[in-house]
């Protein structure tokens, strides 16, 4: 297809001259058109691909498809009532997306958090980073023709899905987290359910690794493929297992702690090659040390208040209600009005299963934040799929795109 | 002298290089520094290059919108150190009218994408930007959305069979 028939189609010539080559103008390579209804596109993705023969000369995303202006609409709600909304943007990483919110909040307010609700909001984010992975591992099988991947892969996810359901009530959109701890206490069975998780997961990881690792297909389908350097990496903003399979040891959780996670033990794997491979290796090791930390957490958790004491920004429990009449005031308060932050801005990272998940909060002093701004991992990841699959054939792409693990929720908000 | 290294401080190197063309603000522990747009991308290339501060991942860029005050917009550069393991915020006011930003894309190519997002969503240009499209909104699209006074809501949706009747009343947010 030369660029006029293209333009027919979409009519954005003029945006696509800077982009491709001037030898797509003249029709010598090759426009096509990749998704935004491609399964292997994870969602909505539209790739617009210049390609030589089937060789990519240049690979332009275009996102947008899922924008549903949660930034926007975090604006005019009470900082709690927004913390649903955080959910549905990276909706493989529920909890993590709660945590970075609610951390940025408690940073503005410099409001307290028990530390049994430290280590829940750990363990629970570690089951989360461990559900995102095994998405993650049955979608790329799935890409790469081990389609029974996905079959197990989504098996052992129902059994991490029970446990958010057992403690928010919800099996992916959970809002456990709130400003100042939880929205309520982990229920009893909960540690009977992760302790299960604990004891069955290894053997189903080393199932997993059986399958793929050692897979002369999947060998020549991932190694070498899409790789990219070290300093390349740093410069195109990657973050997550995607940068550290370039050789980079960079986990927030390690860099800068947050949520008590200075005091789990384990250990930040680290890639050499930067390709599909590696990334690969680097998430089944992290789902095995996420195992380590969750086994740490259920052993430090001891009883205890699981919300803050604040009353200014945390409601008091129900059982107050009847006896204290300072407690209706703040309840009213709180669910009316809100509450008014301190000035400020502040900026919280943290390890998302994707990469550095960010959240800055503007504050003027009134119940609703001034500007709330996510930096998603897989928004600044994206950005990079060009570098990351110039010189590399079209069946590539897919691998590559599976490697960068993007959740289009994730990338348009 | 004593032999226990000291940890310059990332503050005072930039007092000492840049004067009073810097204002330092810190909040919570987070250190900002807000810049004039004319000198932001020296500082900027100072804060990556030199070896002491070594600010080399950019993580983040966005904008806040304070209508109706005015400056009206402030760009927020997140930048973070590698090795060093610090945080460093750079802050430039802008408002409708003024010279374009200059882009960080020569100096970290990942700044791309978040300047294409603050130019969709807040209408603030970047100079020198490779690719300044619209990025989450339609190219035809009327309007920023992230700007105080555009609404939020109670607008029909506006395809291309129906757009004419619908411009007719449509509220725009005013310019």
């Amino acid at each position: 297809m030369t660029l006029e028939t293209f333009s027919t189609w979409e009519g954005t010539v003029d945006d696509l001259k800077g982009l491709v080559t001037e030898r797509a103008i003249s029709g010598e390579t090759m426009l096509l058109n990749m998704g935004p209804q491609h399964p292997s596109t994870h969602g909505v993705l539209r790739l617009i691909l210049e390609l030589e023969g089937e060789e990519i000369v240049n690979c332009i995303p275009d996102v947008g498809f899922l924008h549903t202006g949660i930034e926007k609409n975090m604006e005019y709600k009470t900082y709690e009532k927004s913390i649903v909304m955080t959910d549905r943007m990276d909706y493989l990483n529920p909890m993590g997306n709660n945590l970075v919110y609610c951390l940025a909040m408690e940073k503005l307010f410099e409001l307290d958090v028990p530390m049994r609700a430290q280590i829940a909001r750990v363990i629970l984010a570690e089951l989360t980073r461990l559900n995102s992975h095994l998405v993650w591992l049955g979608i790329h099988g799935l890409d790469l023709g081990v389609t029974s991947m996905m079959t197990y892969c989504f098996r052992e996810r129902e059994v991490l899905l029970d446990i958010f359901e057992m403690v928010s009530g919800q099996r992916m959109m959970s809002t456990y987290f709130r400003p100042g701890g939880l929205w309520r206490d982990l229920p009893e069975e909960f540690e009977d359910a992760v302790r299960f998780v604990l004891k069955t997961f290894p053997a189903k990881i080393d199932d997993y690794e059986k399958i793929m690792t050692h897979n002369a297909i999947f060998l020549d389908r991932t190694q070498g493929i899409g790789f990219i350097t070290a300093e390349d990496a740093i410069a195109y903003g990657l973050s997550g297992p995607t940068l550290r399979a370039s050789g980079v040891n960079w986990d927030i959780r390690k860099a800068q702690p947050y949520s008590s996670y200075e005091r789990f033990e384990f250990d930040v794997p680290v890639g050499q090659h930067g390709d599909v491979y590696d990334r690969y290796l680097l998430r089944v090791e992290e789902m095995r040390q996420s195992l380590r930390i969750i086994e740490q957490g259920l052993n430090m958790l001891e009883p205890g208040p699981f919300r803050s004491n604040n009353r200014k920004y945390v409601p008091p429990p129900r059982s107050e209600l009847g006896r204290s009449m300072e407690a209706v005031i703040h309840h009213f308060k709180l669910w009316t009005e809100g509450f008014r932050p301190p000035k400020g801005e502040v900026y919280v990272a943290t390890e998302s299963p994707r990469g550095e998940l960010g959240c800055f909060l503007a504050s003027d002093g009134g119940p609703n934040p001034l500007r709330v701004h996510f930096r998603t991992p897989s928004f600044a990841n994206l950005s990079a799929a060009n570098k990351l699959s110039q010189g590399y054939m079209i069946a590539d792409l897919v691998a590559i795109i599976g490697s960068i693990d993007i959740v289009l929720g994730d990338v348009d908000r | 002298m004593s032999d226990l290294k000291v940890v310059p401080d990332p503050k005072k190197i930039l007092i000492e290089q840049f004067g009073d063309k810097i204002q330092i603000q810190e909040f919570r522990g987070e250190l900002t520094v807000v810049v004039d747009a004319d000198d932001l991308l020296a500082v900027a290339q100072y804060c990556r290059d030199f070896p002491e501060l070594d600010y080399n991942y950019l993580s983040d860029i966005t904008a806040v919108d304070y209508y109706p005050q005015e400056p009206r917009f402030s760009v927020n550069i997140q930048l973070y150190s590698l090795r060093k393991g610090r945080r460093l915020r750079l802050r430039v006011m802008w408002s409708d009218g003024d010279h374009d930003l200059p882009s960080m894309t020569a100096l970290w190519p990942s700044a791309n994408w978040f300047e294409r997002e603050v130019y969709d969503m807040f209408g603030i240009p970047f100079n020198g930007h490779p690719d300044l499209r619209r990025i989450m909104m339609p190219e035809d699209w009327d309007g920023h959305p992230l700007r105080k006074d555009y609404p939020l809501g109670y607008e029909t949706v506006q395809f291309s069979f129906n757009y004419d009747e619908i411009n007719q009343h449509k509220p725009y947010a005013k310019k």
